[in-house]
């Protein structure tokens, strides 16, 4: 497929212990096309960090193969932008908000006007264009999470990765940042992956929900949600055809969790 | 490292700003103008050999220290003061990172360096003697090693202790060695960094009269001494004085550079503390 932005075929990874080995990741396969934006949910300690971390070539898988956009990952891919789950801890305190954003772009062989032109963009994009001056710390939580992605959208890469993002926010800043993630993915076509634990999230954000099994972890069901592109935190949550996906993921959770799920012969 | 604010914080208005340093500064000479004032009451009431009066004592300082005496001893003790700190600052910050990025050179020296740390500085003054000479260098290096110590541990320490996550995010953004180091380690560790330069501080001022006690002709260390051995009391204060007084203005001009590198770290605490 020409259009295949990932690849993840058998990935395991096991780690070393004092106590012995402790086997993370089973053998996970899916693949991401260009485009897309996919959400991986799972039960809790089921090695969805741990997916990401090879993904992002921050750790070396023990077997398998991870291909984005056409090479292999061995290490942390240029093209490729994250968003963590400790904004606190992501973005650095002593630059401001516009130094944070424009940080990654100083490698970049771009123009001052250019580089200049693509943090104002980002910060317009989140909604931030005002407290471009400000220190993260001098912002709320939410509004800090909107920083680190408006560097990952001025980094413009390929694949934007975001590792439970807003499971830190209150609920009403998240569903903000939700509409936030599907207006960069409709509106600037942003390939983004997307980790939660959050079943609801996952169905409303993602255009497949890759639904994990405990550890050591597989794919569990590829499921794909077809809801209208165009969503919205009310109507599209009180649709019948949404309560019925939730449900179903939920029950895949359920049977993940008490280890019901027979996993398929390799 | 965690934080919520819900507003944007504004900064103080100019005025209050000058309202309180000149609250401050009240705060900072208020204690010594009294002890000064009772020191003179008392000085009047009871004479002692040993302890002039404040006014004897400002005429000594103005006498001894203000004239020919301030070109000849002060400022090459002062110079030799700041040398020492500048190579100090440089070589700690510059060996602790390098240490402080290797683990492999941590674990190889950081025993030793332990070891050598706890060497009081002034046993060495002889052997530094014996090798380079009553120099100006050799006091230079004494300062140096002396109050290299705390800058040096405190960068290695602050920069092994760097937060996994910004580290994670630096590497995942494809950050160069150079802009890792201008951008996140080198800022992570100032705070450490700082409170070494500050313990470092100290650390030079003592060394700096110390390494002109014995093999020296000059300098604000000598001049202490040779008046004591005169019986120059008077004297002898007022080079007390000076010195008190350099280690104050040292400390200003620390506190000066400090809250203009720390200001994100002081502007953290004061969100923490709410």
């Amino acid at each position: 497929m020409a259009d295949t932005l990932l690849e993840v075929e058998h990935l395991k990874k096991v780690y070393e212990s004092a106590t012995g080995e402790v086997e993370a990741i089973g053998d996970i396969s899916f693949s991401m096309r260009r485009g897309e934006l996919v959400c991986i949910v799972g039960p809790s300690g089921c090695g969805k960090t741990t997916l990401l971390k090879c993904i992002a070539g921050l750790l070396r898988p023990t077997a398998g193969k991870i291909t984005l956009d056409s090479h292999t990952v061995t290490g942390p891919p240029a093209n490729m932008a994250l968003v963590f789950q400790e904004y606190g801890r992501s973005l650095l305190p002593w630059l401001t908000v516009r130094g944070n954003v424009e940080l990654p772009l100083r490698h970049k062989s771009l123009s001052r006007a250019e580089r200049t032109r693509l943090v104002d963009d980002a910060l317009v994009a989140v909604g931030l264009d005002h407290a471009d001056r400000s220190y993260p710390w001098q912002l709320s939580g939410g509004m800090q999470q909107r920083v680190a992605i408006a560097r990952a959208v001025a980094y413009q890469p390929e694949i934007l990765i975001m590792d439970e993002p807003f499971a830190a926010v209150d609920a009403q800043t998240r569903a903000d940042l939700e509409d936030l993630v599907r207006r960069l993915h409709l509106d600037r076509g942003m390939s983004i992956l997307f980790v939660t634990h959050d079943i609801d999230e996952s169905v409303y954000l993602g255009e497949r929900v890759v639904v994990l099994s405990k550890s050591p972890t597989w794919v569990q069901e590829d499921l794909s949600i077809d809801l209208d592109a165009d969503r919205d935190q009310i109507t599209t949550r009180a649709l019948p055809r949404f309560t019925e996906l939730r449900t179903h993921v939920y029950e895949q959770i359920q049977r993940a969790k008490r280890g019901e799920a027979v996993r398929p012969a390799a | 490292m965690t934080l919520y604010t819900s507003t944007v914080v504004r900064p103080r208005r100019p005025s209050r700003v000058w309202a309180k340093i000149g609250e401050n500064t009240l705060y900072a000479i208020g204690l010594p103008i009294v002890l000064v004032v009772i020191w003179g009451i008392w000085a009047t009431i009871a004479p002692a050999k040993f302890f002039p009066s404040p006014v004897e004592l400002v005429e000594a300082f103005i006498d001894t220290w203000i004239g020919p005496a301030f070109v000849a001893d002060v400022l090459p003790s002062l110079a030799r003061l700041g040398i020492g700190i500048v190579v100090s600052i440089l070589v700690g910050v510059i060996a602790g990172t390098l240490i402080g990025l290797n683990r492999w050179l941590r674990e190889l020296l950081e025993p030793t360096l332990e070891f050598f740390r706890a060497v009081p500085p002034p046993v060495l003054l002889p052997i530094a003697v014996a090798l380079l000479g009553p120099t100006d260098v050799m006091k230079i290096v004494v300062i140096v090693v002396g109050s290299v110590w705390p800058i040096l541990l405190n960068t290695i320490e602050g920069v092994r202790s760097t937060d996994s996550v910004m580290t994670e995010t630096a590497r995942s953004f494809a950050l160069t060695r150079s802009e890792r180091l201008r951008f996140l380690v080198l800022p992570a560790a100032s705070p450490r960094i700082m409170a070494g330069v500050r313990q470092s501080l100290s650390i030079a001022l003592i060394l700096m009269v110390i390494s002109e006690l014995g093999y020296s002709s000059s300098g604000l260390g000598f001049q202490i001494v040779y008046f004591q051995r005169n019986y120059l009391i008077a004297e002898m204060w007022s080079g007390i004085l000076l010195l008190g007084l350099i280690g104050v203005l040292l400390a200003a001009i620390f506190g000066f550079v400090e809250r203009r590198v720390l200001r994100w770290y002081h502007g953290i605490k004061e969100v923490e503390r709410g």
